[in-house]
């Protein structure tokens, strides 16, 4: 009777498993083929070492450099608003939730669009600087534009985790380490810092992913001055119809993506395990 | 006190940083003017041709209905998929999720060339590989919204039933579905609001003719950018908060229930 | 006779316009085992917020050895302070939680291991240096909890409700143990709890309080034999208690009847709360007595038997070693050392909870 309970509803994940095998690991195993050969379908690495190409090898660095300046201003201006946030003690926390989950319903393309706005030459930033008497800035299609966007699109994702690990603590932990003499500075190093280090991570990953592998930011408020990894991928494939070259590089992003996220892991649990011990 | 008034500060300078580029999109939308940064009186005309518009309106449609058909059907395939993982042993368990986690941390380029490249080799590229596509991502974010209000359902409460002389399939929609149903509904939301703000999936498999809102102001903000784009912003985000305020004044009701 | 070390002078606190604590005074001797006793919401663990320093009274003062403290942030107060749900660091292991005072007020490394060695010997937890928190069941878990406060050498050590979470078994055993440590250490305890059988058990003295005001303070068995209000003698134990006209002195009316007392001083014809334990009740036949009535049922307890017996109108609670079967016509008598008088409550507040929750 158990036994064939238990049959029928293993077999209820049976879509899920079809699905899985064909447009989870068949689309990837594509990649890895398309990647692995030339097009006359013979067995090369040139798509992968492609990526020391010095065209390839710069846009791979800027948008590593940034993706982390990214993260970094991501960090520094969500931990305290965290803290912030977590010391109001609302009594709904949905409505943090709310406030910055709202902005992030707007389609991608109309935040970019703001930011367009803001940014231009004849934009409100530049505006406000004349009427102080001060020189007008290129401020669209430069990095910093670009990274002006990929914060603004992926705060959220470094503010919520941080948010929810630190509403986690408990606060007669808090209180119990001011028992024992604990100052607030060193409350907020020894309990507050190592408890939410998790979140902390989670954000990382959260913002450093997608800022690494983003195109259409770079392509929009770059105004193609800023090639990305991304975009130099795009190109290859809309634009050159290089399939093999741009599923090479593809493979090399891979990598990168999965190499940060066991670096942030690996660091993670180290933290984790040495306050553990 | 003064930390007190600086994190206040603070709070709002981030509120500003967050809502200060849609303010600016919303009060242009009624800018008679076309300027950036001048006021040339109210008008709604932004509002008329941006309804005139097939183009937007067509992008529109095509995005709700993708929204719609992909996050209801991701619903029903992830909720079965989570209730027989659930039953599944350790090993398969493992697999299925660690299978799962491959849409959500691989980048959106990587995952949207990897199914262009499946898509381009057996069909063409058109409607229907933009909804495979988004099904794909939209499946996990169901799953894992599921999967742990399935494992906090009471085992007992479901064989009591059983016990009682309840069918399975009564047993389930009395005893699981109540406690799984916000889950399913959380689920279903982040599966809306995945598709709706996709765009590099969508961008790499819909193939010519085919445009969703996201993919269409793409082609359009590479040309330049048009006023009607301010209107459909600010009915977007007025959509938006609706949707949210709906979402949460119904979860505060039944916390209210609760407590 | 010990010195006073804990002084709480006229000490109010209100929460969102409720009223929590109500010029409350409170002296705390040294080395005494004080408990706070009550239902939930009656002040006590605002009162131990206080002395810990995690609250500030709206009015009055909290003085410590003769100074005043009121305004000195827990970090530098020496009390410690265990908690209801043991706030254990989840990120360290058992010796570092232990050590956490110790590192913070500096102490050598070799003064903090064998403080740390010196406290699990304690708590009988020897060689659980290494384990981490959730390796730990939650009786354990009190144990750290208590080893974490203690090695900081505090004067007074704060307890809030430390044994609620804890299985009834375990309840008791800790009980002892905890009675036991405050001899060895000889420091004060200050103990908050809702179970009146905890607060007999190990206190030197209680005190009951009920909506922010303390109702009675004494040793545990002034507390139970002699309840001053009907909220002390209901909230400790269980009681009979029946509504009364003090007639004259030694001489008190309930359920139509007349009966001798041993209390003086109410007044004549006065409405009073008359008390009278289960156990004080004694049953005999029918003609001897005060009162007849039926036994409505009965329930062993092992030691004695609960017997409920309906006469006068009111259900009395009878403990006796005697089988009495249900209907049986019984006489009810009480000799007058256990009847006590108290005045009825001043406000409708205190009825109100009197007759609410426990």
């Amino acid at each position: 009777m158990n036994f064939k309970c238990k049959f029928k509803r293993q077999f209820l994940s049976g879509p899920y498993m079809v699905w899985i095998v064909g447009f989870i690991l068949l689309p990837i195993l594509m990649i890895l083929y398309y990647g692995l050969t030339d097009s006359a379908g013979s067995f090369t690495l040139q798509n992968i070492t492609a990526i020391t190409e010095p065209i390839h090898m710069k846009a791979l660095l800027l948008s590593l450099k940034l993706a982390l300046l990214c993260t970094a201003v991501c960090l520094i201006l969500a931990y305290p608003l965290a803290m912030i946030l977590n010391g109001l003690h609302l009594k709904r926390q949905s409505f943090v939730v709310f406030i910055f989950m709202l902005p992030m319903w707007m389609n991608l393309m109309l935040r970019i669009l703001a930011w367009q706005l803001l940014l231009s030459n004849n934009g409100i930033f530049n505006t406000v600087l004349e009427s102080l008497g001060l020189a007008k800035v290129q401020l669209l299609n430069t990095s910093s534009a670009v990274v002006f966007g990929m914060v603004y699109d992926f705060l959220p994702f470094m503010i919520l985790p941080i948010y929810n690990s630190m509403s986690r603590i408990g606060s007669d932990v808090i209180d119990a380490a001011k028992d024992l003499g604990a100052n607030t500075l060193q409350v907020f190093l020894k309990i507050i810092l190592p408890l939410t280090v998790s979140g902390v991570i989670s954000g990382i990953i959260m913002v450093f992913v997608p800022a690494l592998t983003s195109f259409v930011i770079s392509d929009l408020l770059g105004g193609g001055k800023v090639l990305l990894i991304g975009n130099v991928i795009e190109q290859e494939f809309m634009q050159s119809m290089d399939w093999n070259m741009g599923s090479g590089l593809s493979i090399v992003l891979m990598v990168f993506v999965i190499a940060s996220m066991a670096f942030m892991n690996a660091h993670g649990n180290e933290e984790g395990g040495a306050a553990v011990w | 006190m003064v930390k007190k008034i600086s994190g206040r500060i603070y709070l709002s300078a981030i509120f500003l940083f967050l809502y200060f580029p849609i303010l600016v999109l919303i009060v242009l939308s009624f800018n008679d003017s076309k300027s950036r940064v001048a006021w040339g009186g109210f008008t709604g005309k932004w509002y008329v041709s941006m309804f005139q518009n097939t183009a937007i309106m067509r992008a529109f449609a095509t995005t709700i209905q993708i929204t719609l058909t992909a996050s209801v059907l991701a619903t029903v395939i992830g909720t079965l998929a989570a209730i027989g993982i659930q039953a599944m042993r350790r090993r398969g368990k493992a697999i299925l999720l660690g299978a799962t986690n491959i849409p959500l941390l691989n980048a959106d380029i990587v995952t949207g060339i990897s199914m262009m490249l499946l898509f381009v080799r057996f069909t063409r590229l058109g409607f229907l590989t933009v909804l495979v596509a988004h099904l794909t991502f939209d499946i996990p974010y169901v799953i894992l919204n599921v999967l742990p209000r399935l494992n906090a359902t009471s085992k007992s409460a479901y064989e009591a039933a059983l016990d009682l002389g309840a069918t399975p399939l009564y047993a389930f929609y009395k005893i699981v579905w109540p406690d799984i149903r916000p889950g399913v509904f959380s689920g279903f939301l982040m599966a809306v609001t995945m598709s709706l703000d996709d765009f590099s999936i969508t961008y790499f498999t819909k193939g010519a003719g085919v445009n969703t809102l996201s993919t269409m102001l793409y082609t359009e903000l590479r040309k330049g950018i048009r006023p009607e784009m301010y209107a459909l912003s600010t009915l977007l985000f007025g959509i938006a908060l609706l949707l949210l305020l709906l979402i949460n004044f119904r979860s505060a009701r039944k916390n209210d229930i609760h407590n | 006779m010990a010195k006073e070390l804990i002084h709480l002078s006229h000490i109010s606190k209100s929460y969102d316009g409720t009223l929590v604590l109500d010029d409350l005074d409170l002296g705390i001797k040294e080395n005494a085992f004080v408990t706070l006793l009550g239902p939930s919401g009656c002040g006590k663990t605002t009162t131990l917020r206080l002395l810990g320093g995690f609250e500030t009274p709206d009015r009055g003062q909290v003085f410590f050895d003769g100074a005043d403290i009121t305004s000195l942030p827990p970090n530098e107060r020496k009390l410690n302070t265990v908690f209801q749900k043991y706030a254990l660091f989840p990120h360290m292991s058992i010796a570092e939680n232990i050590a956490f005072g110790l590192k913070i007020s500096k102490k050598s490394k070799s003064y903090i291991n064998d403080k740390i060695k010196y406290a699990l010997k304690l708590v009988n937890l020897d060689g659980y240096e290494k384990r981490s928190v959730d390796s730990l069941s939650g009786g354990q878990q009190q144990r750290i909890a208590i080893a974490r406060a203690i090695v900081n050498e505090p004067k007074v050590l704060l307890l809030d409700e430390p044994l609620g979470a804890l299985d009834l078994k375990l309840r008791q055993d800790m009980q002892y143990e905890l009675i036991r440590l405050k001899e060895e250490l000889g420091i004060t305890f200050v103990y908050v709890t809702h179970d009146q059988e905890e607060a007999l058990t190990m206190s030197d003295s209680i005190v009951v309080m009920n909506q922010g005001y303390i109702q009675q303070i004494g040793t545990p068995e002034d507390i139970y034999n002699e309840p001053c209000n009907a909220f002390v003698a209901d909230f400790i134990g269980d009681s009979n208690i029946i509504d009364g006209v003090m007639l004259k002195d030694k001489l008190v009316q309930i359920l139509g009847v007349t009966i001798p007392c041993v209390d003086t001083g109410f007044g004549e014809h006065q409405p009073v709360d008359v008390v009278i334990r289960p156990e004080d009740v004694e049953l005999s036949d029918p003609p001897d007595g005060f009162l007849e009535g039926d036994v409505a049922s009965i329930i062993f307890k092992g030691v004695h038997y609960e017997i409920e017996v309906t006469a006068g109108g009111y259900d009395w609670l009878v403990h006796t070693t005697k089988m009495y079967p249900v209907g049986t016509h019984v006489g009810i008598s009480v000799i007058p050392f256990n009847i006590q008088i108290m005045n009825k409550p001043e406000s409708n507040d205190e009825k109100a909870v009197e007759t609410g929750e426990f």
